[in-house]
């Protein structure tokens, strides 16, 4: 069965960094996703730009509305995602809370909707 | 058959009924892998053995019968529905193939696990907390769901529909019907525990209404560890055991005839339940030699401390705030911070223990707990500081819904001096 993984991390944190703190978070994540892709949970994941890159699009009365911006400010932000394949919930449970995001920010896992092809 | 034998059959299913029903529950869930089918396949099970056993005669070992009956009803029933939708067949065939290999071992041995299962998956920590004792109630303690929204003041349609909610996360996210594994253990094991004392506090003491307690529900929570116990007896388990049957043994003395709150401290202890007591004291101390004990054992050694003193003055308070010393560091909280400066200052004399409540609430916590307020309203009461100790338990009534602690506290306040 396949989890979504979305990372939410505090991105103020995350520039406070020093450069070697930073450095080690990267390898960290290097390192964590070469693993999850030898025990063959990995499909895919990626990290995204900051929130000040981000533009929330919506369509009201048939017009397009675009805004500078998340959709929703709050303390910690979208940051990237995994996407993986579990044999259930606890071991996408194991996974996510190996993500090196887990320790600083929140990692929610949910399970991927599956449509039946008619 | 004679009308006479009949009954005897009808009794007979309803004892088997009675003691049996959620471990065949269990295994069907197992088997089935969805909750709504294993239910209705188990009630489809008993209907067929209240339709063939008067004629048949009662088979040798009617839990397998049961669960093969459950079995093959709701593969009947996917298959019919496969007419209308075909991957109903394909779970059908599935099902049959998986659970007819002859050896399959699901007639008797593993039923205990399954039942281990069941509680483990109903206190996921993946489901609120409401969730979990809801339907470790309903699945596990078979109370109906109109017994679950009594105990808990809750509407039934709020209860169904957090059971509901709880059994579609199971099958959408998919939760597995496991025991977790030695790793897990420890951190899925205090998510139960803590599933187990919700459900005995709020029967031990009930959190608003008119009654303080609700009896039932203690009782629950006691037969649902003892089956706990029974099936992985883990220390902190047995802890818990001990704890609840501690508290259960002063039920009689900690109400008045009239329902008034009587505090420990003036309970007639010839109330107390000794057979209650006998089994907590012993419980702990098998808990205690285990060394890989935790706060619950904690708490229950202390409770055995207060058990076991002829009253509250001759109590071995040295002891009980070296427990609470050892309690603060395995479980800081401000609660237990609390406990603790009330059993110093029954040591050490009133202005100790004032002086660390205040310590408490000048730090900013328990501000809004009614409990904090009291406690200090009775330290200074016995210090001669009317006022403060007015002013106090006037802030607790302030905090507190339960109509006998706003009795309590109506009284003591009545009995200040002017």
């Amino acid at each position: 069965m396949k989890y979504l993984c979305l990372i939410y991390d505090e991105e103020k944190r995350l520039g406070g960094m020093s450069k070697n703190e930073s450095d080690a978070f990267t390898s960290e994540y290097f390192a964590f996703t070469e693993g999850i892709r030898k025990s063959g949970h990995y499909l895919g994941g990626e990290a995204l730009q900051p929130v000040q890159t981000a533009t929330t699009v919506r369509i009201r009365n048939g017009k397009v509305s675009t805004t500078d911006g998340p959709f929703a400010e709050t303390k910690e932000q979208l940051g990237g995602f995994y996407l993986i394949n579990a044999r259930d919930l606890n071991d996408a449970i194991q996974v996510a809370s190996k993500i090196p995001s887990a320790r600083l920010g929140t990692v929610e896992v949910r399970p991927i909707q599956e449509f039946n092809q008619q | 058959m004679s009308e006479d034998a009949a009954e005897r059959v009808r009794e007979t299913v309803d004892a088997v009924y009675r003691s049996d029903s959620r471990r065949v529950l269990a295994t069907l869930i197992r088997l089935l892998g969805d909750f709504d089918l294993a239910e209705e396949a188990l009630h489809d099970a008993f209907a067929a053995a209240v339709e063939r056993w008067p004629r048949h005669g009662v088979p040798a070992k009617p839990r397998a019968w049961l669960v093969s009956a459950g079995r093959f009803k709701a593969i009947d029933a996917m298959r019919r529905r496969a007419r209308f939708d075909a991957s109903q067949a394909e779970l059908a065939e599935r099902l049959d193939a998986h659970s007819s290999d002859p050896g399959g071992g699901w007639e008797d041995e593993g039923v205990e696990d399954d039942r281990l299962r069941l509680i483990f998956t109903c206190c996921h920590p993946a489901l609120s907390p409401d969730a979990q004792v809801a339907l470790t109630l309903r699945e596990v303690c078979a109370l109906t769901t109109e017994e679950i929204a009594h105990a808990f003041l809750t509407a039934p349609p709020t209860v169904a529909q957090r059971i509901v909610r709880a059994k579609a996360k199971i099958r959408d996210a998919r939760i597995p019907y496991q025991v977790p594994s030695r790793a897990e253990l420890p951190d899925r094991l205090d998510t139960v525990l803590h599933v187990v004392y919700l459900v005995f506090n709020e029967g031990y003491s009930a959190s608003s209404g008119a009654s303080l307690t609700r009896h039932d529900l203690s009782g629950e929570a006691i037969r649902l560890e003892r089956l706990l116990i029974e099936l992985l007896p883990e220390p902190e388990a047995v802890g818990l055991l001990a704890l609840m049957l501690l508290h259960e043994s002063r039920r009689a003395a900690r109400t008045s005839p009239a329902g008034e709150l009587v505090l420990l401290g003036d309970q007639d202890r010839s109330r107390w339940n000794r057979d209650q007591i006998a089994e907590g004291a012993a419980l702990v101390e098998r808990a205690l030699s285990s060394r890989r004990f935790g706060p619950f054992t904690l708490q229950a050694a202390i409770a055995a401390v207060h058990a076991e003193a002829p009253g509250a003055a001759a109590t071995d308070w040295a002891q009980i705030v070296g427990l609470y010393d050892v309690l603060v560091r395995a479980d800081p909280s401000p609660v237990v911070e609390l406990n603790r400066a009330a059993a110093v200052a029954m040591r050490d004399g009133p202005s100790a223990g004032l002086g660390l409540i205040d310590a408490i609430l000048a730090r900013g916590d328990l501000g809004d707990y009614h409990l904090a307020h009291s406690a200090r309203a009775d330290l200074c009461r016995r210090l001669g500081r009317t006022a403060e100790a007015r002013a106090s338990y006037e802030r607790a009534l302030g905090l507190t819904r339960q109509a006998p602690e706003r009795r309590f506290l109506e009284r003591r306040l009545g009995e200040l001096p002017d």
